[in-house]
This record gives structure tokens, C-alpha cells and sequence, in this order.
């Protein structure tokens, strides 16, 4: 049994664990990054960037995530590798398209295609963060898209009283304010993140569902020292007790996260705070 | 072929009607917007359905979770937190293993590894849990003069509930439970993507898009029309939905009333 | 005539001479779950019939031959866009296919498809059958008149026959062969059906030199008989070359 559980495929299942983890704590900066993007461009004053971020939050939340997975890998490989050839090689004469193909020069390729699988495997998980932080990014630019309006305009017309540019505004009394707005709306982005993460193998990263996949299924003796039946639904059990725990988890530690910030702060739930000390 | 006849063919092509292959070459921008156009009969009957039983369901389980008695709110809270603790998309391939497991301990239990069952109840399980935490959140918010008042006419029970508590409810829950409803309908693009297998070639429009992207290697065509089909469903409900919030704040001041705004609170 | 061929020489020269850099390391993509054509063994790494075959190719090409995984239904669109140089992954030659990709000169022979179901006398032609999405079985399911059900992956189509949820699952005979010998539930049933025109290496339609060099190496393991001493090992019930 122990020996059944620690076969290189079994290892391969527990680094998958890790790449998930890797991902949330990589897109959920990159995400928030895209977001304040978002918002930002949103309320911009110039008009066509307004457009922009309003558009990009509006088109995303409107579709199902899913689809956006299935295309973004391959739309953003071809994307960049189209923007290195332009750059790269000037002087290719041939089309890019040919026929079915996309063929780019060799430069241009992205990863070079003699590196190590290692740098593919590394790029590929790039392309998912990206993807990932592309569509949370959306729905977080949303979340402080709405905790910006929520800061009092009483506020903003003092900074202006006191001869503060927009800018200044902006960055000194908007932006501080706000995080205590928005935090509910992101802790509830950060348990729907954890949600999504299943999806990873739609973007061609071997990730937990992968594995448990390939594991549960029937193993001919032939082919296996560990030969068994179809085991899929106990693999899917352990993943479903996995996810049921790490959101048990992330739900406490937001929680506390957001007692300590509600703290002294002239909200609801702060003014409860100190009627109950 | 002209595009009506295309439309002839494979209008229904999703529920079994019309030509019985799908097109295999020569592939026309008629024939993508129409079939998958077609598979969204599955999104909307799978949205519509779990939307329909789960909305009855999940104001008894906010009821159960707000219960004194604990027999009642511990079944409500695991429920809850199960369904909106684990991610929908294991849901849909666990469901259909437990489901299969099923099928020999009783022919009754025949259907429900085939999608347009056994996919509708874990949708309709999951829905359940999600609204039922936003009616769970209304109810809690429900202004404590409304159910005093209730009290000082000597309202009881079910008078009580059904004219003071659940239209109240139902009021404050209405603006997330309008976002529950969208991704609701964005989620049903899961269930031909897991264990559930497509029979017959009858899949949802994310099936057909699918196809169309792996027969003529060119996702940029089939993917954007999807999209284009979706913002359809979403503007319809959001159309729908606004009409009601209106009829249920009509006793309201105008300005006083909660506008419908979208929220990414509930997506899964 | 002449000038064709020598047009064609001289493209061949220039596009080898453009192809040179990006070809010392050649990917090859496999699905790995396809036994004995190709799966992951315990240590999780490509095995089977086609990694052994596709390491000697390597060797005599004199190419570095690198194994990557990727799901079948992406297999080609990920071809097409240069993540891997080469599919070998039990994929049959087909018109269909061979619009959008090329093909090597085929590694095995066209390998029968065959039924495999839990009773002897289930119907073929009415009942439901399963397959895997996107393969030659799915559309000759489709075409022959029984329901077809589709599956992501080829285990997910033989459980569903233990499952009781298709009648029948048709696949490669090689790949159901294993199954049926081992599982006592399982028998083969019904005439098999010669679908597709052998297994080959799936290359870009831009790559020919990578064509050439596998098509002369798969030649060679012909002449040799290397390529039946392989076959005989994996797929014993296939014909030999």
C-alpha cells in the first residue's frame, strides 16, 4: 500500500498539488494587478480608455470562463510568438500562415524548441496564470471598480478643497480608502479562484484533475505492477475533501483577516466591534 | 446549401431532430451559428429547470439554516457548505460516479446517469446551496420593525412567513440572486466538458463549439460566437429579472429602490 | 516536369536549411492513455509500443527525441501550433486528418477496429455504442446508425460498458484486446471493421524534412525487421510488415 502510494505517478499527483497552490499565489496579485487596471481605466476621464476598462470587465463577466480557457492558450502562444517574429526576424519572407499551420521563424518561437521541457512546462503554467489572471482580473476590477464608488465623495471634494490634483487624489485618498470596501467582494473572488483551479487542465497544465484521472482509471496487469479496477470515484472523492478543506481554511483566515481590518474603522461591523469589547 | 436548409437541418440537431450527421467538411459560418445556436436548448433547459427547483429548495434550506432546532439547521449547513465548498466542476464528475453506482441497485435509477437528469440535479443541488446562503443573508437583514410588527398583529407561522418574512426576502436577496441566475446559466457550459458524455452527438453549445474548433482548427470563429450567444442569455436575464425587482420594491419611495447591478458575488 | 522536381528539391534545401536550428530537439506528443500503443507507467513517464518504436526512429534519424502528454481532443490544433514537431499517439491515417496535417508512411498495419461488449448477443446496429470524441470510431459509430456516446478519454468508454451505460465500446482492436483478455465481464463481439489506413506519425504540413527523416526511418526498421519484433511484443494479435 505504501509502495502503491508513493509511485512516480502518485509524486506527479502530490506536485500537482503544489503547481495549484504556485498558481493561486501568483494569480491572485496578477489578477488584482489586471483589476485595478481595470477599474482604473474605468473611471478614467478620457473617454476611449473608460470605453476600454468598462468594455473588458462587461465582455468577460458576460461569458462563460470556460470558453475563454479553451481559447486564450492558444490565442495568446500565437499572440506573442506573432509579435517576436515581427520584431525578430524582418526579413522572413514567407506567410505565417501557411495553410493550417502557424509557422514563425525559429527565433521567434516561444519557448525555443530545443530548450528542456522543463521551460515549456514552466511556460505553459505562464500561459494559464495569464489566462487566469485575465478573466479573475475582470471580475476583481469589478469588486474595486464598486469599492472606489463606495468611498464618500465628501472625501474627494476635500482633497480637491485642498488644491490636490487628480492624480493626488486619486492616489492618496481613493486608493487607501477603498481596500476596506472592497475587502468582502475579493475574499469572495479568492474562494471563486479556488474553485476555478480544476479547470487548469483545460489549459494544458497536468494539474490534480489530470492525475486523479489517470489514476483512478482501470490498471491492466500488463501494464502495471498495481493493477485495479476503476478507482476514479475515490480518487474524485479525496479531491472534493481537498477543495472542501482549503476553503474551510481560506474562510478562517479571511474571516480573521478582515476582524483585524474592520478594526477601529468607522463601518458597521467596526462600530459592532467595539460595542462588543 | 442555402443557410435555411441548413437551419432546417440542424435547428434542432441538439434534441435529435433533423439531419443525424453532423457536417464533416466544407464548414459554413451558417452552420456554426446554427448548431451551436442549437445546443443552447440545453443551456437554457438546464439553467431554466435548476432555476425553477432550486429556488423552491433553496428557500427551505435558508429556512433550516436559520432553524433554533438543530436537527433541522446541521443537514442545512452541511448541505451549504459542501456545494459551494467544492468546485462545481468536480460536482459534475463525482455526481455522475455516484450516479452509475446507483443504477444497479434499482431500475429506477436508470436515467440518471444521462445528462438531462442526473447533470440537472447536481446543478440543481448546487444552485440550491448558493441561493439558499443569499436567502440565508436576507433573512438575517430583514428589518427587525417588519417581524415586530408581524408580532403586534398577532401573526403567526405560516401567515407570518408567507406575508412579512418571505417577500422581504425575497426583496433584499433579489439584486445577488439575479447574479446567481447568470452564472448559473454560465456553468451549464460544464456538463458535456465532464463526466457526462454526450449521446448521440446532442451536446450544449459549448459542445458544438468545440467541434467546429477542433474540425477546422480555427478556434477564432466558434468561441466568439458562443460568447455572442451567452451576452444574448445574460442581457435576457437581467431584462427578466429587472422587471421583477421592480414589481417586488413597487411599495417602495423611488429613490429608495435597490437598482440590479452585477455582481461577480456568486460564480463558481 | 523537370524544373517541378527541381523547384522542389531546391524548397526542400531552403526550408531544411530554415529548419535546421529549430529541430535539435524534436517533441514528440503523445496522449498516454492509450494502451499498449502508449500510456504512463508507474513512474509516470510515456511507455508502450510507441515510445520504443519512437526512440529507435530517433536514434536512426539521429534526431534528440524529447515525450511530451497532451489530451486528445487538442492533439492536433497543438500540433498545428508548434508546441510539439510530432504526433505518435495511435492516430489511423485519415483523408479527414491528412487535410490539415501530414503523415509519415504508416508504422503498423491498418489496424481493425473491434466491438467489445458484456454479452455476446448485444445488438450492434440498434444498441448504443461508445467511443472516444474525435476518433475514426466516433465517426464511424455516427455513420452506421447505432447512438453514439462520446467520451473524453478511451477508459471512460470501456467503463461506461461496465457501467452498463453503452452496450458496446469500439475502439483499436490492440487497445480493447488487453481488456477483454483480462476482464472476465468483457468478451469481443461482432465482425470487426477496417476503419483509417495504419498508425503514423502526424507532422506539420510545413515540416517535410521532419517527414522525410521519420518516413525513411520507419523504412528502415521495415527492412530490418525491428519494427516486427516490436509489434510482436505489444500487439501481438497484429499483423506483421
Amino acid at each position: 500500500m505504501a509502495c502503491y502510494l508513493t509511485t512516480g505517478k502518485h509524486m506527479s499527483l502530490y506536485w500537482s498539488v503544489g503547481t495549484v497552490l504556485l498558481l493561486l499565489a501568483i494569480t491572485a496579485p496578477a489578477a488584482l494587478m489586471f483589476g485595478f487596471g481595470g477599474a482604473a481605466a474605468a473611471r478614467s476621464s478620457f473617454t476611449p480608455l473608460r470605453w476600454f476598462g468598462k468594455t473588458y470587465m462587461a465582455l468577460i463577466r458576460g461569458v462563460p470562463d470556460i470558453a475563454f480557457f479553451l481559447f486564450f492558450v492558444i490565442a495568446l502562444d500565437q499572440g506573442f510568438e506573432w509579435a517576436r517574429h515581427q520584431v525578430l526576424c524582418p526579413d522572413w519572407t514567407d506567410a505565417i500562415r501557411q495553410g493550417n499551420d502557424f509557422v514563425v521563424c525559429a527565433e521567434a518561437k516561444l519557448p525555443q524548441g530545443n530548450a528542456p521541457q522543463w521551460v515549456h512546462e514552466v511556460y505553459g503554467f505562464f500561459v494559464a496564470v495569464l489566462t487566469f489572471a485575465i478573466v479573475f482580473g475582470a471580475f476583481a476590477g469589478n469588486v474595486l471598480f464598486g469599492a472606489m464608488r463606495a468611498v464618500p465623495a465628501a472625501q474627494l471634494e476635500t482633497a480637491a478643497a485642498y488644491g490636490m490634483s487628480k492624480r493626488q487624489t486619486f492616489w492618496r485618498i481613493l486608493v487607501p480608502q477603498m481596500w476596506v470596501f472592497a475587502l468582502p467582494g475579493l475574499s469572495n473572488l479568492w474562494m471563486v479562484l479556488i474553485k476555478a483551479t480544476p479547470l487548469l487542465f483545460l489549459l494544458g497544465v497536468e494539474d490534480i484533475v489530470y492525475w486523479a484521472r489517470e489514476l483512478g482509471g482501470t490498471k491492466n496487469p500488463r501494464f502495471t505492477d498495481y493493477p485495479h479496477g476503476d478507482w476514479r470515484m475515490w480518487y474524485f472523492l479525496a479531491l472534493l475533501v481537498f477543495y472542501l478543506a482549503f476553503t474551510k481554511v481560506s474562510e478562517v483566515v479571511l474571516d480573521r483577516v478582515m476582524a483585524r481590518l474592520t478594526h477601529g474603522q468607522a463601518t458597521a461591523a467596526g462600530e459592532a466591534q467595539r460595542k462588543a469589547t | 446549401m442555402s443557410c435555411t436548409q441548413t437551419i432546417l437541418d440542424y435547428g434542432l440537431r441538439a434534441i435529435g431532430y433533423g439531419e443525424r450527421l453532423l457536417p464533416r467538411s466544407d464548414f459554413t459560418l451558417c452552420q456554426q451559428f446554427t448548431l451551436i445556436g442549437s445546443g443552447m436548448i440545453w443551456n437554457i433547459y438546464f439553467g431554466l429547470f435548476a432555476l425553477m427547483f432550486g429556488f423552491c429548495f433553496a428557500v427551505a434550506l435558508a429556512m433550516g439554516k436559520d432553524s433554533p432546532r438543530v436537527l433541522l439547521r446541521k443537514p442545512s449547513e452541511w448541505f451549504i457548505f459542501i456545494f459551494r465548498g467544492s468546485p462545481l466542476f468536480i460536482q459534475f464528475f463525482f455526481g455522475y460516479f455516484v450516479f452509475l453506482s446507483l443504477k444497479p441497485i434499482h431500475p429506477m435509477f436508470e436515467s440518471l446517469s444521462a445528462a438531462w437528469l442526473g447533470a440537472l440535479i447536481v446543478l440543481f443541488c448546487n444552485t440550491s446551496a448558493y441561493s439558499a446562503e443569499i436567502f440565508y443573508g436576507a433573512l438575517k437583514s430583514i428589518p427587525k420593525g417588519d417581524t415586530e410588527a408581524a408580532d403586534a398583529y398577532g401573526m403567526s407561522g405560516w401567515p407570518r412567513f408567507k406575508r412579512i418574512v418571505f417577500p422581504t426576502m425575497l426583496r433584499l436577496a433579489w439584486p445577488a440572486y439575479t447574479n446567481e441566475a447568470i452564472f448559473l446559466f454560465h456553468s451549464t457550459t460544464l456538463i458535456f466538458f465532464t463526466g457526462f458524455p454526450a449521446r448521440q452527438q446532442r451536446g450544449d453549445a459549448l459542445y458544438y463549439a468545440s467541434y467546429f474548433a477542433d474540425k477546422t482548427f480555427n478556434p477564432f470563429v466558434p468561441y466568439p460566437i458562443l460568447a455572442m450567444y451567452f451576452i444574448l442569455v445574460t442581457l435576457l436575464i437581467i431584462g427578466v429579472f429587472g422587471i421583477a425587482n421592480k414589481r417586488l420594491n413597487r411599495h417602495l419611495p423611488s429613490q429608495a429602490r435597490p437598482k440590479l447591478r452585477l455582481r461577480p458575488q456568486i460564480i463558481r | 516536369m523537370k524544373t517541378l522536381i527541381t523547384a522542389t528539391a531546391l524548397l526542400a534545401i531552403t526550408a531544411g536549411a530554415a529548419l535546421a536550428g529549430s529541430h535539435s530537439v524534436v517533441r514528440l506528443g503523445t496522449e498516454g492513455a492509450y494502451p499498449p500503443y502508449n500510456f504512463l507507467n508507474d513512474a509516470g513517464e510515456v511507455d508502450g509500443f510507441e515510445r520504443e518504436v519512437g526512440d529507435e526512429l530517433c536514434a536512426r534519424a539521429e534526431l534528440t527525441c524529447e515525450w511530451v502528454t497532451n489530451e486528445w481532443d487538442s492533439i492536433i490544433p497543438n500540433l498545428v501550433s508548434g508546441n510539439y514537431d510530432a504526433i505518435i499517439a495511435g492516430m489511423s491515417i485519415t483523408a479527414e486528418r491528412d487535410e490539415v496535417i501530414d503523415f509519415t508512411t504508416p508504422y503498423t498495419q491498418p489496424d481493425p477496429s473491434s466491438f467489445v461488449a458484456a454479452s455476446a448477443d448485444v445488438d450492434l446496429a440498434g444498441g448504443v455504442i461508445a467511443a472516444q470524441t474525435g476518433t475514426i470510431q466516433a465517426g464511424h459509430v455516427a455513420s452506421m446508425g447505432a447512438t453514439l456516446l462520446e467520451f473524453a478519454t478511451p477508459e471512460e468508454t470501456v467503463a461506461a460498458v461496465k457501467s452498463g451505460e453503452a452496450d458496446a465500446v469500439l475502439a483499436d482492436r490492440a487497445f480493447l484486446e488487453p481488456i477483454a483478455a483480462e476482464d472476465a465481464d468483457l468478451q469481443m463481439v461482432g465482425d470487426d471493421v477496417l476503419l483509417g489506413g495504419g498508425i503514423g506519425m502526424g507532422i506539420r504540413e510545413s515540416d517535410t524534412e521532419l517527414k522525410e527523416k521519420f518516413s525513411a526511418a520507419i523504412e528502415s526498421m521495415k527492412a530490418d525487421g525491428s519494427l516486427n519484433v516490436l509489434i510482436a511484443k505489444w500487439l501481438p494479435e497484429s499483423a506483421p510488415f
